[in-house]
């Protein structure tokens, strides 16, 4: 449980201060005291109080990342990922806030299951997490969850995710009735009739690999779908993991039309094509698949023009069992929380993102879509905080990741940026110097 | 012989170089030779292990194996997953590794997701020869296909090639159109849209949805095995249309050379992709493709298993 000896206060010395919200870069100190920022900048420490002093070495702090999008797995598959190891691997990335799914065993679609991850997590005392709730229940796009008995457990939207929301019908009363408490529904865009039981990108990989394909039209026929629906509705859309250039089209219209959209990519869509699928067998199988160098660079220009307003994870635990088998037999999804802030820094340092923007599309636009709490570094804001130096490199996965899986492409790999500390309500809760704990 | 393979598996045509392709043409000759002997064989694999593994049915290229392998003196093992510890649940990593270490110098495997045999070969020391992986390859089929055209046109450069039917469900037509095209053959693919795949990439074939176009002045028309449930999830609408459409018949064949030499890797549905074959027997390549299917086989397991085990 949380460590309160020091009152949740300390003092952070040479560190590049950026928060995009205040359009702050500088160089400076922190000072938080009680889990609040007081001052930053040029300061001393305190003369009075023993709080601790860290070295921030001349890293960056900038407010916590947030995850709109991601599976803990707990209840029902804690031989994936718990609740407790998910957080692990969050703050371990720089996360201090995290959405989690709901198709768990059983489905979080009932006040008791939101309520028991709720205070699991709290138990933990990593980062915060918020529960999405079923749209329906079991998931299984036949009748509604009681969206205000969920809400007022605390889940922060809904889903049900890894299906789409099954008919349109359905989607129309979701976004009716979720507009009571101001939730947004968050859809996994896929017409499933059409991906046909692919298993991957149709494209050339999928020929020569003589692998069944998932057409972009699997995801834009849903996207445009859901458009239309919400159009005629006073509620919120959340298009989860968009991978097409289609998507991504459709999307950036429906805002010039002003309709209540919003977007999450993940950076396996802006890293890799499915041309990763060759080399890294099921740890490149997820849904929607890895898609084309065409859709990459438009999932780029959506991240840059405003048109996908944030990089969510999809963080999808998996057993190695259940990955080292037949590809087209393996399951869907890979781990993100570790690798996502050194895939967005690889944005940067190409020249694509500026520093400022990838941290607004990993903080602050995601925390303000969910109405989440976030850190900001302002006299009394909120000490979510990460500590990381862009500069360093290392080695995903090596020797393994905080997560209980290790289902990634990236496993190996070099990759810029580390994670040194992340502090959450002013508390330390990841050191990289303390390792695995 | 020195025609040996720079790959100690066989999971894809394109393992191998049109050098190396026609090195087991030669030792294909040389196996046949003895098929016409009374004692029909030899000692090269004596004391080696080869394992059959098939989770799909199969009758011609499981028995060819086990020809090839046993006139080769190996001893053969064939599992295939109805009687194995597969049906108790057992995974295929977990199977394969058994096998290994049971003492199995090579594994001939066919199983329905693509990808698996170079998977397998990526997880253990022994040989592993692909016999056909889901949608994706069916090496040593065109491998026998090849060689029949060989043996039946006296070469291969320069011919041109209609495969006729569902290319998208496929494996031998992907080996077939990989190879052919490494050994200097045009390659037309026939088909409706629906069974063709959308994106060819690296391919160098031209596409025809009109089946007598698509063979007009073809040396070689191959046509696959259409498989029965196409019709009920849409790819075509019926059977009948499909006979119709792209059944190849004698008249059919008119468009084609006067030579034209017609191939089908079998099993064939008669009055579906082949109508009246009576009627033009002497075109048929299709007990060759058999016949010289063993002595492919042979080479292939003699060049990839005879010379010491994976690593050596």
């Amino acid at each position: 449980m949380s460590d309160l000896s020091h009152g949740h206060s300390f003092f952070l010395k040479d560190v590049r201060l950026v928060d995009p919200a205040h359009g702050l870069d500088e160089r400076g100190n922190l000072h938080v005291e009680q889990g609040r920022i007081v001052s930053h900048g040029s300061i001393l420490p305190p003369k009075t109080g023993q709080i601790p002093v860290f070295d921030g070495e001349g890293c960056i702090v900038t407010p916590g990342l947030v995850d709109v999008h991601a599976h803990f797995r707990e209840p029902g598959f804690e031989y994936k990922e718990t609740i407790e190891t998910g957080s692990r691997s969050a703050v371990a990335g720089g996360f201090t806030s995290v959405c989690v799914m709901a198709n768990t065993d059983p489905v979080n679609d009932h006040p008791g299951v939101t309520l028991d991850i709720i205070r699991k997590s709290q138990d933990i005392g990593l980062c915060r997490v918020f529960p999405i709730g079923a749209v329906s229940i079991g998931l299984k796009g036949e009748t509604l969850t009681e969206m205000g008995a969920l809400t007022q457990a605390g889940c922060v939207g809904f889903s049900d995710d890894g299906y789409p929301v099954k008919t349109s019908r359905l989607l129309r009363r979701a976004l009716e009735y979720s507009a009571i408490f101001k939730r947004p529904i968050i859809d996994h865009c896929e017409d499933r009739d059409l991906s046909d039981g692919g298993v991957m990108n149709e494209g050339w990989v999928a020929t020569e690999l003589g692998l069944r394909g998932i057409p972009n039209a699997s995801e834009e026929v849903i996207v445009a779908r859901d458009l239309e629906v919400l159009k005629m509705t006073n509620g919120r859309l959340h298009v989860a993991h968009l991978s097409t250039a289609g998507g991504v089209r459709l999307v950036r219209e429906a805002k010039k039309r002003h309709l209540n959209v919003t977007a999450e990519t993940c950076p396996h869509y802006f890293a890799l094509t499915d041309e990763a699928v060759r080399c890294h067998h099921a740890d490149a199988k997820m849904n929607p698949p890895l898609r084309s160098e065409e859709d990459r660079l438009a999932i780029i220009e959506g991240l840059r023009d405003g048109t996908i307003d944030m990089i969510a994870t999809d963080h999808a635990p998996h057993a190695p069992f259940e990955k080292e088998r037949e590809f087209d037999q393996a399951p869907f999804g890979i781990i993100g929380l570790e690798t996502a802030l050194s895939l967005g820094l690889m944005l940067v340092q190409e020249g694509t993102l500026d520093m400022g923007t990838l941290l607004y599309l990993m903080s602050v636009r995601p925390a303000k879509v969910f109405g989440l709490p976030r850190g900001e570094i302002c006299p009394g804001g909120l000490a979510d905080l990460v500590v990381f130096e862009p500069d360093d490199v290392i080695e995903a996965g090596v020797p393994e990741f905080f997560s209980r899986s290790r289902n990634s492409p990236f496993r190996g790999k070099k990759l810029p940026g580390q994670v040194r500390m992340t502090f959450v309500g002013g508390r330390k809760v990841f050191d990289r110097r303390e390792g695995k704990s | 012989m020195n025609d040996s393979l720079r790959t100690s598996n066989l999971l894809t045509v394109n393992d191998l170089s049109p050098e190396e392709m026609e090195g087991i043409f030669r030792t294909a000759d040389s196996f046949l030779d003895l098929s016409s002997r009374t004692v029909k064989k030899v000692p090269s694999l004596r004391g080696k292990t080869l394992v059959n593994l098939f989770y799909e049915p199969s009758t011609r290229t499981r028995t060819s194996f086990e020809i090839a392998a046993k006139r080769l003196s190996a001893d053969v093992i064939n599992i295939s997953t109805s009687q194995s510890s597969v049906v108790k649940g057992e995974s295929l990593l977990d199977t394969v590794l058994t096998i290994e270490a049971l003492g199995a110098d090579g594994v001939v495997i066919r199983h329905p997701s693509s990808g698996v045999p170079e998977w397998i070969s990526k997880r253990v020391q022994c040989h592993v020869i692909n016999a056909g992986d889901g949608l994706h390859e069916h090496p040593t089929q065109a491998l026998l296909d090849l060689y029949t055209i060989q043996k039946r046109k006296g070469r291969l450069r320069g011919l041109t090639v209609a495969i006729v039917g569902d290319i998208l469900h496929s494996r031998v037509a992907r080996s077939n159109i990989m190879a052919m095209t490494r050994m200097g053959i045009s390659v037309r693919l026939v088909g409706p849209p629906t069974l063709i795949p959308k994106y060819l990439g690296d391919w160098k074939v031209e596409v025809f949805h009109d089946l007598r176009e698509g063979v007009r002045d073809c040396d070689v028309v191959m046509t696959l095995r259409l498989q029965l449930e196409r019709a009920t999830a849409s790819f075509i609408p019926s059977l009948k249309e499909y006979a119709k459409l792209y059944g190849i018949s004698p008249g059919v064949l008119t468009e084609a050379r006067p030579d034209v030499l017609v191939l089908h890797p079998g099993p064939i549905n008669r009055g579906i992709e082949i109508q009246d074959e009576e009627s033009f027997r002497g075109h048929s390549g299709i007990l060759d493709q058999v016949h010289f299917g063993v002595g492919i086989r042979m080479a292939v397991l003699y060049l990839l298993m005879a010379g010491g085990s994976k690593g050596e």
